[in-house]
């Protein structure tokens, strides 16, 4: 019952931000997916990190692909445009979109079938494009609408439901991101909204290609023994290598740190990345170290969360293409016919 | 022997050449120079799916008479290609003329004795000139066209003049050029008897028209019909239209002050990304188009019926070339217009435009975005290689200064803020078109959800079947809005009453002009429609309704536009009868008369040289 909104009414000492909206402002219908779906924490997180840095809500373009993942659009920020495209095509309308208004955020969301299967493709060359987004995977290593096939991020000797073992290898998103050239590579865990609300506002306040992969159960049909993505496996084997805060402005630091164990990154927008360290040598502006360790932590049956990699100065699609800094969709005629005299000109050349 | 063909302004002259040798400046010249004598001609470059080596042909059609359709048969061949020589003079029209490097000594038997040879040493008059093995490859060709004429009458201060214009401010490439020029010229007046009978005379036929290829034309329209986002992929033969609007970009949507950049053009890693671009672009309300061919087309169909049951603006140039798979990536067709007109699985149906020439590519092109605004829907813009890839005269390109975009029903901030309903679905004026908003328009009003799910009126997904049948209704309201906003046909009425008539389009138009005129020398009469856009407007229901006999040309095996009319305009099969040209070479005059004769029982009236035609 997608279209079913829920109730606005809420308690009248719930805190709104600077823009005076409250949390509620920025959640949509009624989710309709299972009871306990890893989805739905990263919707709240959505809103969360939305409700946090006082975004309004119809400056969010929200686009997917086909799935599970991709229905949760509907699920949050109800006063943005939202875009279900067709599967595995969300990078695709996205990149139009963002050329179309470079003003708007743009946020993707889409899952393991549709990013790591028919939208590799895009996913692959959205990153490496530099288009300026966030783009989150809601990865559960498995078809939940088809009712619980292995999708291409399912680990290798992974046990299905019905307890076939997948024999083929997993493909690991993140690090496909940080070969792709995202400038902002992160990946998180549904159940630690704690890790993942931040990780998706330093996201949102990235100016270039935002990758978050997050593991995120599906109680249905992947949750079981066997699974690598249940929610206990996941606990069990999950390291993260920091703890990010995002701050908008430098807000002093009011806890005492160890030499050397915190570390802050200023984006470009004037925000600040401040990390938390909680492995002693990760090093998050370092791309070829973070794919490293990566592949040796995973060797080790680790899954490896946290800010993976960070380019504080990145550059974008619209960088790239030196595109104006008014928005495409509100040039006029002025700006774009070249009138009856430039035609002229022409003509003569052309005879 | 039979007379050598003498003709004045009036003939088909062809060269054979190997691909990547050079040969496209000097042929262009050839054409171009003929033009600037006040002579209309239409030159056709014919070539393999290949970089270097392969052989290539460039057909010039000299008509003083202005037919720019493909006429068949050849009157002139300037054979420089040994690969291909044996069928290049068989090509030639008994009395016609070759024309060919006699530096290696050939038998007898490689020769036709029904034609006028002329041979010239021009490798060996190269050699002795340069020593540079590139210089003597490229200057060979302008020494031909010097030659060639002192043999034709073609004033040879009008090349000089275009070779000063093309190097411009490169004197160090213009004087060698000019001076092989001469050389070619000089040696031709000394050595063989000029000129021959077939020759190039002043006129004033060409007065203000224009030579510029489809593709370019149809990017130019792009410009001025406000464009600002382009995804493509490469493919033969539209890719040239994403380059020229590259190009025209460039020099037209520069912001002044910054030297920033009033559009955005991505090559996209397949059409699949290309077309999800423009939807997204004109989903976000910009002017977006893409630009591909058949195969392109194919991988599309997705999206497109996304865009169509979405509602969203896109543009798709198609540049067919003949198919089906790889088919016949360098040649003609007209073979996609039911893959485009009912493109997607599903019920859908959506408007193509036929331009006849690149001034109708331009034109088309430009108010393609104005149909895709108005419309919420993707438009095709069907040209094909014929017209995208060979430079047509045609008339100069007009833009009248007070028109403006036609951005369609936009629900603006003020409009919501002032309380108007808003139903992106929602049929408010009967015409099947609702309002859309674009993303971020309000703070609280007009978000909607995008789907490609059924939804009710107000975007809110839903499969009830009265729900679903009330949308997909509406959608065929605005399909028959559509019939009033897109290009209406154009008739051509026979100099007298007559049974008989003739649906064509697109690029057929120059062969078909010229046919119609030879089925009226013979006294055949023949009214004649050319059909400009899809839907079809009433009045091609009229006029196969007042007709016994209705023959619809086309460049395709399956007689498409004829299967598209029947299930449109309800019309008889039977009255319909297919004129169908597929070979991958553009359609000619001969063809269709030949044709169109031979339905009529007229056998007298067949092709001249059918199998060349």
């Amino acid at each position: 019952m997608t279209y079913l909104a829920k109730p606005k009414l809420h308690h009248p000492s719930l805190p709104a931000n600077k823009l005076g909206y409250t949390r509620r402002d920025y959640e949509g219908s009624i989710s309709t997916l299972c009871a306990g779906c890893g989805h739905d924490s990263i919707s709240a997180a959505i809103v969360q990190a939305c409700f946090e840095l006082d975004i309004e809500p119809h400056r969010v373009a929200k686009l997917s692909g086909i799935g599970c993942s991709s229905k949760t659009p509907t699920y949050f920020l109800g006063n943005s445009h939202g875009f279900n495209s067709v599967h595995g095509r969300m990078p695709s309308v996205l990149t139009g979109a963002n050329l179309a208004n470079r003003d708007l955020i743009y946020l993707g969301v889409s899952g393991d079938g549709d990013s790591a299967s028919i939208g590799f493709g895009q996913f692959a060359h959205s990153v490496r494009r530099g288009v300026n987004m966030v783009y989150i995977v809601e990865n559960n290593g498995v078809y939940g609408l088809t009712k619980g096939q292995f999708s291409a991020t399912a680990d290798r000797g992974s046990k299905s439901k019905r307890g076939v073992t997948n024999t083929d290898a997993a493909i690991d998103m993140v690090s496909i991101a940080l070969q792709m050239g995202a400038t902002y590579v992160a990946r998180s865990f549904s159940g630690d909204k704690a890790q993942l609300a931040p990780l998706i506002k330093g996201a949102i306040r990235h100016r270039g290609a935002a990758f978050i992969d997050v593991i995120s159960p599906c109680v249905a049909f992947n949750n079981h023994a066997g699974s690598t993505k249940s929610y206990d496996y996941v606990r069990e084997h999950n390291e993260a290598v920091n703890f990010l805060d995002v701050m908008i402005g430098r807000e002093p630091i009011t806890t005492q740190y160890a030499p050397g164990e915190l570390r802050e990154v200023a984006q470009h927008d004037g925000s600040v990345l401040r990390l938390r360290k909680l492995q002693e040598d990760y090093d998050p502006s370092n791309r070829v170290a973070a794919m490293n360790t990566l592949q040796e932590r995973a060797a080790k049956g680790e899954i490896v969360t946290g800010l993976l990699y960070v380019d504080p100065d990145p550059t974008d699609l619209h960088a790239h293409l030196n595109t104006v800094e008014t928005p495409l969709n509100q040039l006029g005629e002025h700006e774009l016919i070249p009138g009856a005299e430039a035609l002229e000109h022409l003509n003569s050349a052309l005879r | 022997m039979p007379q050598p063909i003498e003709r004045i302004n009036d003939f088909v002259i062809k060269f054979a050449n190997v691909n990547g040798s050079g040969s496209a400046s000097a042929n262009m010249l050839f054409a171009k120079a003929i033009l600037r004598m006040g002579v209309p001609v239409s030159p056709r470059n014919i070539f393999p799916s290949n970089i270097q080596g392969l052989p290539t042909w460039y057909e010039v059609r000299v008509s003083e008479k202005g037919y720019l359709g493909r006429r068949g048969g050849v009157d002139m061949m300037v054979a420089m290609n040994p690969q291909t020589w044996d069928e290049d003079l068989k090509e030639i029209e008994p009395g016609g003329y070759l024309f060919y490097d006699s530096t290696k000594r050939l038998p007898k038997s490689k020769f036709r004795d029904d034609i006028s040879v002329i041979g010239m040493p021009l490798t060996e008059i190269c050699n002795e000139s340069y020593t540079d093995a590139r210089q003597r490859q490229l200057f060979k060709n302008i020494i031909c066209l010097g030659a060639l004429s002192a043999l034709l009458d073609v004033d040879p201060n009008e090349i000089a003049q275009l070779i000063g214009e093309q190097y411009k401010g490169k004197e160090a490439l213009l004087k060698p050029n000019v001076h092989a020029l001469q050389m070619g010229r000089d040696y031709a007046l000394a050595q063989l008897k000029c000129p021959i009978r077939l020759r190039v005379r002043r006129a004033e036929q060409v007065g203000k028209r224009i030579f510029i290829d489809g593709n370019s034309a149809a990017a130019l329209g792009a410009v001025y019909g406000g464009a600002t986002v382009c995804a493509w992929y490469p493919l033969t033969p539209s890719s040239s239209v994403a380059e020229a609007f590259t190009r025209h970009c460039k020099r037209l949507r520069t912001e002044p002050q910054t030297g920033k950049n009033r559009y955005a053009i991505v090559q996209a890693e397949d059409e699949l990304a290309s077309i999800g671009i423009v939807i997204g672009a004109g989903w976000n309300g910009a002017r977006a188009f893409t630009a591909t061919s058949g195969p392109g087309i194919s991988l599309m169909t997705e999206f497109v019926g996304l865009a169509y049951f979405a509602e969203i603006p896109a543009v798709i140039i198609n540049v067919q070339r003949g198919g089906p798979s790889t088919g016949m990536p360098t040649r003609s067709q007209q073979s996609d217009i039911l893959s485009c007109a009912y493109a997607s699985h599903g019920d859908t149906r959506h408007p193509l435009l036929f331009p006849e020439d690149p001034g109708e590519c331009f034109e088309m092109s430009a108010q393609a975005f104005d149909l895709a605004d108005r419309l919420q829907t993707p438009i095709f813009l069907m040209t094909d290689l014929d017209i995208g890839m060979n430079e047509r005269l045609c008339e100069p390109f007009a833009w009248d200064d007070s028109r403006r975009m036609d951005r369609g029903k936009v629900m603006t901030r003020e409009m919501l803020e002032a309380g108007t309903e808003f139903g992106r679905y929602l049929d408010v004026d009967g015409d099947g078109i609702p309002f859309r908003t674009y993303p971020g328009a309000h703070p609280t009003r007009g978000a909607y959800f995008t789907r490609g799910t059924t939804k009710d009126r107000y975007a809110r997904y839903s499969e009830e079947g009265p729900v679903y049948v009330d949308n997909m209704q509406r959608l065929l309201r605005k399909f028959e809005t559509a019939k009033q906003l897109v290009p209406k046909p154009q008739l051509r009425p026979a100099r007298q009453a007559t049974r008989f008539g003739a649906i064509y389009f697109g690029s057929t138009s120059p062969a078909m002009s010229e046919a119609l005129d030879l089925l009226d020398e013979r006294g055949l009469h023949v009214n004649a429609l050319r059909v400009r856009a899809f839907p079809f407007s009433d009045q091609v229901s009229e006029f196969i309704a007042g007709h016994d006999q209705v023959f619809v040309v086309e460049q395709n095996r399956d007689a498409q536009l004829r299967m598209i009319l029947i299930n449109d305009c309800a019309a008889d099969p039977a009255k319909l009868l297919p004129v169908l040209h597929y070979d991958g070479t553009p359609i000619t005059a001969r063809f269709i008369v030949g044709e169109i004769a031979a339905k009529l029982g007229i056998p007298n009236v067949a092709p001249l040289r059918k199998a060349a035609s």
